[in-house]
């Protein structure tokens, strides 16, 4: 991205002469920028993801670059905005593969938006490393679809042992967005461990993505006493699920998954979302140096600003793909692709990444709650 | 019996808001026989409007909500009044069609404009009117609830003695009968038009606040829904009466909140919708309007 790699190599190889003939110098230099996409939401109701990935990505750009860049080459970070919108992820991949010859792909949050994504990036061999997704269907699409986040069926099961253990809750209800196959996936996932622990499932009730109204649905989930409501959708909703719950009267605990992990959530949701607990890929109380290491980079980049797991999934996932790349020794996908399937404790931010036959790392899942206006460390889960 | 009341109240304050927004839609069409699709931008537009000007006033007061609403709906008059004479007065007289899209512009560029100047993201609506829950028997009465059923009753009753007591709802009531006889008996058609462009974007104002109050997260794109159901409201109770689209509204957002709250949640939308295929199947003019032979 910046020219200053270029310069760099050119004094090295002209000496004085780079000063004289500064078009010389470019042109023997032969480090053409390595192109790197992602498409996310960058604006819509999805924005926190999109964006705070983004954050992630750019913090290991730059570092990457300071550093001399990968293979002797900057990388150049590109990004395509999908608006929230479902059809757009397709679009943005299109272009970033046909016009903007990107080497890789880095995205999406929502796993619908990667599922969509997906077989065109299988199509064109461009690896394509899932920031946040979750829903085991992603990497299922083809052999060049990553992903660095755990998958649902390990979340799910870690959401319903602490409902069952931690709150002692026997009775559960589950509010699932049934246009959002991530919170489909959650849900299902939930109710089976859930009632395998011996708890009840007494309800789901079910919403579309961009509902507001959410007052049917408690109610009817109310006069069935559960101990625990389980919000698998993302966190709009989650605020104004919990919004309205608590208008109620319903002050039992809402639980929720990664989805709920965005500064929108206490910002939209306020007092309601006081006590809920949901689970994430990292916490910024984590001591862990590498953790720590990465806030204070982050805040230093970003003016103080906290990183939220999705921009620290971010920074691990172009740091991923820069590893592989300097494995395979070239950014042919084929290779980095083979790089990137034979990743084995790559130490990541959210912890040391295994890519297993399934292109899935298994890495601990963070529960979180909200207190105080803040968001709290609560156990974390080994998978 | 406790879950079917605090549905039927979830229901009606939700169907109180469609209500508004369908009379903004039904007094349009029933003067000059077209649908503002403009007017659901209208709503979002009212409901940002209290989103800043909520925060001018301290929060949690009677008066200071109450301002606000004034606030709004008189900024919303003022932008309903300049669409209908930039956009639609130089196009009167011509074909219906041409309306209507150029309607259909004017609410892609409300849509596109909120984008620009106040984000896609959506934002968290301020507290405006004291914020109480009332708990009678297993009811729960939330006063924002309670405030959207009070506020949209007095509005229709206001609307309902403005056209039928005064004099320029007599004028309106003569436009929407026969605009070229009305201009014979001496009204100022466009005065009249700009009147019920102003009055049915004020309720639309309401509508937002109201909304954004019981939901209180707001985006650029908020009014499309709400829109379409007021519009399916309007439409259900006889476009063109205004009883009419009060009544749809109040249909609409009930059925919505039974259905959401039964088994069938996923398809909450798909049978409300369906009521209306039916409503339409047996009475094609809706449930208290006219039936008239209209060429498009």
């Amino acid at each position: 991205m910046s020219p200053a790699p270029l310069l760099n190599r050119g004094r090295r190889l002209l000496g004085v002469a780079t000063l004289l003939l500064p078009a010389l110098a470019l042109a023997a230099a032969p480090a053409t920028p390595i192109r790197i996409g992602q498409f996310a939401s960058l604006t819509g109701k999805e924005a926190a993801f999109g964006v705070a990935g983004r954050k992630g990505i750019e913090l290991a750009v730059a570092e990457l670059n300071a550093a001399g860049g990968v293979l002797g080459r900057p990388i150049e970070f590109l990004v395509e905005d999908i608006a929230s919108k479902s059809g757009e992820s397709a679009t943005a991949v299109k272009k970033l593969i046909a016009r903007d010859k990107v080497v890789a792909i880095l995205g999406g949050n929502a796993s619908s938006n990667s599922l969509e994504a997906a077989p065109f990036c299988q199509a064109a061999h461009v690896p394509m490393i899932a920031i946040s997704s979750t829903s085991p269907k992603v990497t299922a699409m083809g052999s060049y679809i990553f992903r660095v986040c755990f998958i649902d069926p390990f979340q799910g099961a870690v959401l319903a042992k602490f409902a069952g253990a931690t709150l002692h809750a026997r009775r559960a209800a589950l509010l699932t967005s049934a246009s959002a196959p991530y919170s489909v996936g959650l849900s299902n996932v939930f109710r089976e461990r859930f009632t395998a622990a011996g708890g009840t499932i007494v309800a789901e009730q079910k919403y579309t993505e961009g509902d507001k109204d959410f007052r049917a649905q408690l109610t009817a989930l109310r006069s069935l006493h559960p101990d625990v409501i389980a919000a698998t959708g993302y966190y709009t909703e989650a605020a104004l699920i919990c919004q309205q719950a608590r208008a109620l009267g319903l002050d039992i605990p809402i639980i929720g998954g990664d989805g709920w992990e965005a500064p929108q959530l206490l910002e939209l949701g306020g007092a309601a979302v006081e006590g809920t607990y949901y689970s994430t890929h990292y916490s910024a109380e984590s001591p862990a140096p590498e953790v720590q290491g990465f806030i204070h980079r982050f805040q230093a980049q970003r003016g103080g600003e906290v990183p939220d797991a999705v921009a620290a999934l971010g920074y691990d996932a172009m740091m991923l793909l820069a590893d592989a790349m300097r494995r395979a020794g070239t950014t042919d996908g084929p290779a980095v692709r083979a790089a990137l399937a034979a990743t084995k404790d790559f130490p990541g931010v959210t912890g040391r990444t295994t890519i297993d036959a399934q292109r899935n790392p298994s890495k601990p899942a963070i529960i979180v709650t909200v207190r105080n206006g803040r968001v709290q460390f609560v156990s974390a889960v080994l998978p | 019996m406790s879950e079917f009341l605090q549905q039927l109240l979830n229901g009606l304050s939700l169907g109180a808001i469609y209500a508004l927004i369908a009379l903004g839609y039904t007094m349009v069409y029933g003067v000059l026989r077209f649908i503002n699709f403009a007017h659901s931008d209208v709503f979002m537009v009212g409901a940002f409007l209290g989103y800043y000007l909520g925060k001018l006033v301290p929060a949690g007061t009677w008066w200071g909500g109450l301002a606000v609403l004034a606030g709004a709906m008189i900024g919303c008059a003022v932008l309903g009044m300049t669409i209908e004479r930039l956009a639609y007065r130089p196009l009167r007289g011509a074909p219906t069609l041409n309306v209507l899209i150029t309607a259909i512009g004017v609410s892609l560029l409300l849509e596109s404009t909120g984008q620009v100047v106040f984000g896609a993201a959506p934002r968290n609506f301020p507290v405006l009117f004291p914020v109480r829950n009332f708990a009678v028997g297993g009811l729960i009465l939330g006063s924002n609830q309670l405030i959207v059923i009070a506020v949209a009753v007095v509005l229709m009753i206001a609307l309902q003695l403005v056209v039928y007591r005064t004099k320029i709802g007599t004028a309106m009531r003569a436009v929407a009968l026969n605009p070229k006889a009305a201009v014979l008996m001496g009204v100022n058609n466009d005065v009249v038009i700009a009147f019920t462009f102003g009055l049915g974007s004020a309720l639309a104002a309401a509508g937002g606040i109201l909304y954004a109050l019981n939901y209180p997260s707001i985006d650029p794109l908020m009014g499309v829904m709400p829109g379409l159901k007021a519009f399916v409201a309007a439409i259900l109770g006889g476009i063109g009466n205004i009883p009419g689209a009060a009544l749809g509204g109040l249909i609409l957002g009930t059925v919505e909140t039974f259905v959401g709250g039964s088994q069938w949640s996923t398809y909450k939308d798909a049978i409300a919708f369906a009521i209306l295929i039916v409503i339409l199947l047996f009475r094609p003019a809706g449930l208290l309007g006219r039936f008239t032979v209209e060429k498009v």
